[in-house]
């Protein structure tokens, strides 16, 4: 079953077909873009609409490829080994698997999401190239090679902080999200909350873009963070009027916290509302 | 099949290989985008480009390469206009003038009484020109053409009421990393430089690996070390300020801020034009608290990577001349500083905020540059890419 829009999640025509290809393919997908535009949740919807259990991979600095693949447990082999436990005699009590071990060796297809493979050190996308491309890997210390039942749906996100290598990036289908513009964000809004006032929605959505269009913002708040907020402004059940008014005092409390999450930012904000009332 | 549309994102700088280009033929063997322009569009820019950087270019290669497929008039306007007479054959390059001496012919409601009248007035194809509905001339209606107040007829596309395809869209433009930086792009680029090495002697317990290491051994101790983990680039930035710089302060000071926070070892120190024997730390000091460029070179060892910033643009007198400093006397020319500097840091360059095809027209600048062995480098993605690449050799 290809994938398409669902209820829940806008994916533009571009995003359908990079994941169909890559689907088809049996090719990772790397997604890129602006924080806060979906990028993990993509994988999410992804698995949903193919009908796979979803396997997440989050990375951190100190991920290392290794660790998708097993770990072998040196300390409790020790420990056992001084206890005089019997497992201590075969290796394989100690190899733990890896998020990779987990997909490759599922009795049915399944979605693997490798989240934010750029926090980890640079070389780690050159350390799972052999493993991505032929879906096998070696286990040394049990000398049995571990190859992938069904290959799975690998979908890889990167916030760009670090550049990937050339030979990985040969192998993935590369997708940008770009940030949704307003026709799509309208769309976006309607599917996360079906039942939220027009003339509230169309006042928030001009706020937003406002905000975003704010020179020198230090972080310009993107979908997740419209979405936290206009969920707060139901939740307080706030009029369209407040969000149209040019008073700083009005305008200020319900986005602090949900959208703008710097005080710079905030400060920004103050005096550009208050330089506009005076001019 | 696609050989020349490869060959050509290859020769505007697109890097695609032979792998790319065979999984684009796998995903349309296993038809994933068939019998759409658009899908095919973004399956191809999907297999082929891995990097949003590149994502214009490929749109103006794609425009160019596959013009036919698009060259389809749009319906609500132009029913009857027969597909022929939009086909583009030429695009009429206009020099600037011409482009002035055009004249805007009013409103936009104006423009499309004016075509209408157009249309029943013509009865033939007609390409060239400057009243017309063709291609590649100079009347506001058609396409290829160049009028202020155009309406292009044949990129129209009238069902999704988008005046031009995707990828004539070049939406991508701003990613291009021929295009001035942000603090943020600068960062990613400066962070190549900093590159971790293990140096230096054993100095830390590697606790996994005498854990690893004594467990292997079924429990006799093992002792395994380390060289400690660190960020070994070391570099020292001289800021270029004052007088022809003022254009170019706010981009040196987000290549500062970038700077500051992606090394751990960064000195930085400012010049006015050309380095002499003073340098400074703090610009409302400069006068008072100049460090002696000397010191300098004693202070920093030649592991330092030393980068200028400045515009590289004054008088030649200012580099070859002693006592040709615009602020004061100097005993030595700024060449024999330069010279010194860059015997001392062997690995050493120069950012140019200008733009380089500029760069032929100031003397100085050319001067500067075979001072430097050539390694000046444009203030732009690409720029600093080249130079991070020669400075961590």
């Amino acid at each position: 079953m290809p994938f398409a829009s669902t209820d829940k999640y806008i994916a533009s025509r571009d995003l359908e077909v990079s994941v169909n290809a890559a689907v088809k393919l049996q090719r990772p997908l790397l997604v890129k873009g602006e924080p806060g535009t979906g990028k993990t949740v993509l994988a999410q919807e992804v698995a949903a609409a193919l009908g796979m259990p979803l396997i997440e991979w989050h990375i951190k600095s100190t991920t290392k490829a290794q660790q998708g693949l097993y770990e072998y447990d040196a300390v409790s082999r020790l420990r056992d080994g001084q206890l005089g436990d019997p497992r201590v005699h075969d290796v394989a009590n100690y190899i733990v698997h890896g998020k990779l071990w987990e997909a490759f060796t599922s009795e049915t297809p399944t979605v693997v999401l490798i989240d934010e493979i750029d926090k980890a050190d640079i070389e780690f996308p050159n350390d799972l190239l052999l493993e991505l491309d032929r879906m096998q890997f070696y286990v040394y210390e049990t000398r049995e090679t571990i190859v992938a039942r069904q290959r799975p749906v690998v979908i890889i996100t990167s916030n760009n902080e670090k550049e990937l290598p050339d030979a990985f990036l040969r192998r993935c289908f590369f997708h940008y999200i770009r940030f949704p513009d307003r026709e799509t964000m309208e769309k976006i809004v309607a599917t996360h909350y079906p039942d939220i006032k027009a003339s509230l929605a169309r006042e928030a959505l001009n706020v937003f873009f406002k905000i975003r269009e704010l020179p020198g913002l230090k972080k310009k708040p993107a979908t997740s963070e419209l979405l936290d907020w206009l969920k707060l402004l139901m939740i307080e059940d706030l009029s369209p009027d407040v969000l149209r008014s040019d008073d700083a005092k009005l305008v200020i409390p319900p986005l602090h916290g949900a959208l703008l999450k710097n005080e710079q930012d905030i400060s920004l904000f103050e005096r550009l509302v208050f330089m506009s009332r005076r001019g | 099949m696609f050989t020349g549309f490869i060959e050509g994102l290859r020769k505007s700088g697109v890097p695609v290989s032979i792998t790319e280009h065979l999984s684009l033929l796998g995903a349309m063997e296993a038809g994933v985008a068939d019998y759409s322009v658009e899908d095919f569009y973004f399956l191809a820019r999907s297999a082929l480009v891995k990097d949003e950087r590149w994502f214009d270019r490929f749109d103006r290669v794609f425009a160019q390469h596959f013009k036919g497929l698009e060259a389809v008039a749009g319906e609500d306007l132009t029913a009857e206009l027969p597909e022929e007479w939009l086909r583009k054959l030429a695009e009429k390059t206009l020099s600037p003038e011409e482009m002035a001496a055009i004249e805007a012919l009013g409103g936009f409601d104006k423009l499309m009484e004016t075509l209408k009248k157009r249309l029943e007035e013509q009865k033939e194809r007609h390409q060239g020109g400057s009243k017309w509905i063709g291609t590649a001339g100079t009347s506001p209606f058609g396409a290829y053409g160049y009028n202020p107040e155009g309406v292009r007829i044949g990129q129209h596309e009238s069902r999704h009421r988008r005046a031009v395809k995707v990828w004539d869209r070049r939406e991508f433009r701003d990613l291009d990393d021929g295009v001035e930086l942000n603090t943020r792009s600068l960062k990613l680029a400066l962070r190549k430089l900093r590159r971790f090495a293990r140096e230096g002697a054993a100095e830390e317990l590697n606790l996994d690996g005498t854990i690893r290491a004594t467990a292997e051994n079924a429990g006799t101790l093992d002792l395994k070390f380390a060289p400690e983990r660190r960020n070994a680039m070391k570099v020292l930035l001289f800021l270029d300020v004052g007088g022809s710089m003022d254009d170019h302060v706010k981009a040196s000071e987000e290549l500062f801020s970038a700077a500051r926070s992606e090394f751990k070892h960064l000195e930085y120190f400012y010049f006015h034009n050309c380095v002499y024997e003073g340098v400074w730390k703090s610009n409302a000091r400069r006068r008072t608290e100049q460090t002696p460029t000397l010191e300098v070179l004693r202070t920093f060892g030649p592991d330092y990577r030393l980068i200028f910033v400045g515009d590289a643009a004054m008088s030649p007198y200012e580099i070859v001349q002693p006592g040709g400093a615009v602020e004061h006397w100097n005993a030595e020319s700024g060449q024999a500083w330069v010279e010194r500097l860059t015997g001392h840091f062997r690995r050493v360059a120069w950012l140019n905020p200008t733009p380089e095809p500029a760069w032929s027209y100031s003397q100085s600048t050319a001067i500067l540059r075979q001072l430097l062995e050539q390694r000046m480098y444009p203030m732009t993605l690409d720029g600093l890419e080249r130079m991070t690449r020669a400075l961590s050799r």
